[in-house]
């Protein structure tokens, strides 16, 4: 016998076409796959268009923009887009004041400060928190943090936008916390070597040098914590309450965009009615609202990131 | 130095002029180390007032009756049943829709796509898609899963029309009585012998809640893939070439096997971000009360978080508390599939 | 062995005595004795692995910051000892500054990367007269005067070493550490940092670590040559093997180990 594996070609025919025709077949169906990706984009801004030129059709652009009313299942209907607009802005404004120095603080005790064990124990913890439900987050603000902020302000009301956005901000921690801690973990050790040799103390080197060197990973961080509050929906709905009212009281039940389209999901609105319609209009707004942070944080990021190699 | 300037000297002399103040700095390093770790101490102080405060209210409430009884407008005898069967169905629905779109996608961005424009505008599209708040999911969902493809939508009109004019066609080519009209005629109705349209999800069903999650947890499954299959070292893929397979047969046999448990972590965690989402589905309309278990793909649901959503926004506290017994259930269900999640991430680790 | 005459007889700037470093439980480099003279420039050459970069790192307790590091023995600056409980060495790495193996500007502008140590440190001087003084004195200023608020990072691989020389000088130290200052720079900006060593010693006292034999011999008045040998269980130890004038170092070693890693035999 032989102790060779044999040359002798007869015993080698591998089925070529067969393969070859198996690979374009994966190929097309996992590219395919792959397309799904942009069928749901072009769904999403499709839909929101569509509908939103409906919209318009029945309410004048101008009255969307300038009315400073949002009552658009009464008989005298208006569309002032700007009361939920000032919804939004006062929940995700208090939610962004806890999460960035939460956020930041926690990323930098994680990444300078804590040793390997307490890391171990804290970063899991953080993922739960980041993990907890956003209607979890709703029963906490409207059964626990509203009647315990009540006992300090007595003005406040049951629903408000004060304890939303508390809770809102604390929900986000997480994500601007991880996020941070990848762009601080980043930047080289040679910068802080370099910062230690000029006589640098530890918070000196991190506050002067690692942040800077971070920013643009943090300035993004921080953008996408904006666009995960302006989206949010369940703690808002539950927490903010759906009373329609512009200004920038945080005491007093609000309606914010996500809240809205909401209160109107909830009810059986036909399609084709204008109040099917209007939470398009409202959706367009906040994909708008989004994307335009999300560009910025892309554009940001391209601008500002420090290259070292 | 040939320079004119005689600083060279006076830089010397600089060092006096440095008064380091070291306490005092020492003094803010220290304020400042005690502020990154009370900002830890507050999130994660936080995390533990929710969880006590909920096993508070809510413990006294979990019991079997509770796991299997139906809502009710009577708090003692509410229970969670339709909630969980909904969501076990809708979870499973997202696991089959989402895991090999997801993974095939992936497969494909990372192994087959070459570096193109086609495959970097996917992949912003696909960043893109993970910033997108979900409820605008919901909106999508609505519009296309219960409006075009549900009852009566478009989808069913078109449907409708195209068997309408088939049944026209035969009718004038063949006549009333010819036994291919009776054939096709069976197959054009429903059981009522009706000719009737195509409703593809049956409106505001399972099926519609499956494909918006799946959609919304796609970016997910795809970019844990691709990270799962950049975990591979190259070396082994060109080991693979090297004995003469494709590309496919390299990923299939060679590479996946090693990627396999990453993307199945990865699935997992999409599932339990899909598991807990409630605003996409109250968009696509998803009830909020509901006394009977699903029987198929197209039928009514609700799902835990809506349930809980439902309790919260009543008024009465008996029902605040139920809430509280819900969310023990829902926190269970995401630390059991996150623990699986985190045991399969070592297993993985240990591997390489 | 270490030539005693060699060394100058009046106060050195440093000065190393059984300094023995750990890294964990590992002995990384044992007993060096040497002392390093004031205004001269000292050159650390050795095979890789054998302590040099560590030694050099003890001066301003850069090991300070790696969490497993540990350092017997003592170092004497101006009479007291380094590693004593009351030296701070944030306060020490003021007066003795270090310039690493790659060039490390911060991502902030030229004139910022001068200030910021000086602002740390707590400089009541004029800060605009500290920065052109200090580029200036590092021979770069005439490079950079017209864009001191661009950023360090657009500079040449060149420059901004000698940025970062700058950056070490303008905290006015007495003693700088350069830890392989050229190894990542072209030939011609390697020549512009050596010609610029040599302008410094007039008021500093430098130690350099480099791999390069040439320029120990061109930019040093003093060479220590560094040794590794292994130990059981594979680890390796290193060891000063001779210290001497630099002439003396390269054209009449006193031990074999020297004369056949200069003449290039090994290493």
């Amino acid at each position: 016998m032989n102790s060779e594996p044999t040359r002798n070609d007869s015993l080698w025919q591998p089925d070529r076409q067969a393969s070859r025709t198996s690979e374009a077949i994966v190929r097309t169906i996992f590219g395919a796959f792959a397309l799904v990706s942009v069928l749901t984009t072009i769904g999403i801004v499709g839909t929101l268009i569509f509908e939103m030129f409906e919209f318009f059709q029945e309410v004048p652009f101008w009255n969307f923009l300038t009315d400073d009313q949002w009552t658009p299942l009464f008989p005298t209907a208006e569309f002032g887009i700007f009361v939920l607009i000032s919804a939004t802005a006062r929940t995700s404004t208090i939610a962004v004041a806890i999460a960035l120095p939460l956020g930041l603080f926690a990323a930098i005790f994680l990444s300078e400060y804590a040793g390997p064990k307490t890391r171990q124990i804290v970063k899991p913890l953080l993922e739960v928190l980041a993990g907890i439900p956003s209607v979890v987050f709703g029963y906490f603000a409207l059964l626990f943090v509203t009647p315990l902020l009540q006992s300090f302000i007595p003005i406040l009301q049951g629903f408000n936008a004060l304890s939303a956005g508390l809770v809102l901000g604390i929900s986000i921690t997480p994500l601007v916390a991880s996020l941070s801690e990848d762009a601080i973990f980043a930047v080289p050790r040679s910068l802080r070597d370099g910062a230690y040799a000029l006589g640098a103390t530890k918070r000196e080197a991190i506050v002067s040098v690692v942040l800077p060197a971070a920013l643009s990973g943090i300035v993004s961080s921080i953008i996408l914590a904006v666009s995960r509050a302006i989206g949010e929906t369940m703690i808002v709905t539950l927490a903010a309450g759906q009373n329609p009212s512009l200004g920038l009281n945080p005491f007093v039940p609000i309606m914010t965009m996500t809240a809205f389209i909401v209160q109107v999901s909830l009810g059986d609105t036909p399609a084709g009615s204008l109040a099917y319609k209007t939470i398009f209009a409202v959706g367009m707004t906040l994909f708008l609202l989004t994307l335009v942070l999300n560009i910025f944080s892309f554009w940001f990021v391209r601008r500002f990131r420090e290259k070292y190699d | 130095m040939n320079t004119p300037n005689t600083s060279g000297s006076s830089l010397e002399s600089q060092a006096a002029k440095f008064e380091v103040d070291i306490s005092s700095r020492y003094r803010t390093d220290s304020i400042f180390k005690t502020l990154t770790w009370l900002a830890i101490s507050i999130a994660l102080l936080v995390l533990a007032t929710l969880i006590v405060d909920v096993l508070f209210d809510g413990l006294p409430f979990v019991n079997w009756d509770f796991l299997t009884n139906f809502p009710s407008r009577k708090p003692e005898r509410a229970g969670l049943l339709s909630a969980l069967a909904g969501t076990i169905w809708v979870m499973v629905t997202v696991a089959v829709i989402a895991f090999p779109l997801g993974v095939g996608a992936g497969i494909f961005l990372e192994e087959f796509a070459e570096d193109n424009w086609f495959t970097r505008a996917i992949e912003i599209n696909i960043n893109n898609l993970a910033g997108v708040p979900s409820i605008i999911y919901g909106l999508l969902g609505l519009q296309v899963f219960v409006r075009v493809f549900g009852p009566n939508g478009w989808f069913y009109e078109l449907t409708l029309a195209i068997k309408e004019s088939v049944y026209q066609l035969l009718v004038e080519a063949f006549g009333n009585n010819s036994m291919l009209l009776q054939w096709v005629y069976g197959l054009l109705t429903d059981a009522d012998g009706q000719i009737t349209g195509v409703d593809i999800t049956g409106g505001r069903s399972i099926i519609t809640g499956g494909l918006t999650l799946a959609l919304l947890v796609l970016p997910i499954v795809i970019v844990s893939t691709r990270e799962s299959l950049r975990a591979v070292p190259d070396s082994l893929r060109l080991a693979g070439f090297a004995l003469g397979a494709t590309r496919w047969q390299v990923v299939r046999d060679q590479i996946m096997p090693m990627a396999f448990p990453g993307v199945l972590t990865g699935t997992i965690l999409a599932l339990s971000r899909a598991i807990g989402e409630t605003a996409p589905l109250i968009t696509i309309g998803a009830l909020t009360f509901i006394s009977f278990l699903p029987e198929n793909l197209q039928s009514p649901f609700t799902v835990l978080p809506i349930q809980i959503y439902n309790w919260v926004s009543r008024p009465q506290k008996d029902f605040h508390d139920l809430a509280a017994g819900g969310i023990i259930v829902l926190l269970v269900v995401l630390l059991v599939m996150n623990s699986t999640a985190v045991l399969l991430r070592n297993k993985l680790q240990k591997r390489f | 062995m270490v030539n005693e005459s060699a060394q100058i007889a009046t106060e050195p700037a440093l000065r190393a005595e059984n300094l023995n470093v750990y890294y964990g439980s590992t002995l990384a480099v044992r007993e060096v004795n040497l002392k390093i003279p004031k205004n001269k420039v000292v050159a650390f050459i050795g095979p890789s692995g054998c302590g040099k970069s560590t030694v050099l790192r003890c001066f301003n307790r850069m090991n300070d910051l790696i969490p497993t590091a540990r350092v017997t023995g003592t170092i004497s600056f101006q009479g007291t000892n380094l590693y004593a409980p009351s030296v701070d060495p944030v306060e020490l790495r003021r007066r003795i500054g270090m310039v690493f193996q790659k060039p490390n500007p911060f991502p902030k502008s030229i004139y910022n990367n001068i200030a910021f140590g000086a602002r740390i440190n707590g400089y009541k001087g004029d800060m605009d007269e500290l920065v052109e003084m200090s580029l200036r004195r590092a021979a770069i200023w005439d490079e950079v005067k017209d864009k001191l608020q661009e950023s360090g990072l657009a500079l040449s691989g060149g420059q901004q070493q000698r940025l970062c020389i700058a950056r070490a000088i303008a905290i006015a130290p007495e003693i700088i550490l350069m830890d392989e200052p050229c190894s990542a720079l072209d030939p011609i900006s390697t020549l512009k940092v050596e010609e610029l060593i040599h302008e410094l010693k007039q008021q500093y006292t430098i130690v350099i670590v480099t791999h390069n034999m040439q320029q120990a011999s061109r930019v040093s008045d003093l060479t220590a040559f560094y040794n590794a040998e292994a130990l059981e269980g594979g680890s390796k130890v290193g060891y000063l093997v001779e210290y001497d004038r630099t002439t003396s170092i390269f054209h009449n070693p006193a031990e074999k180990a020297t004369q056949d890693y200069v003449s290039g035999r090994f290493g």
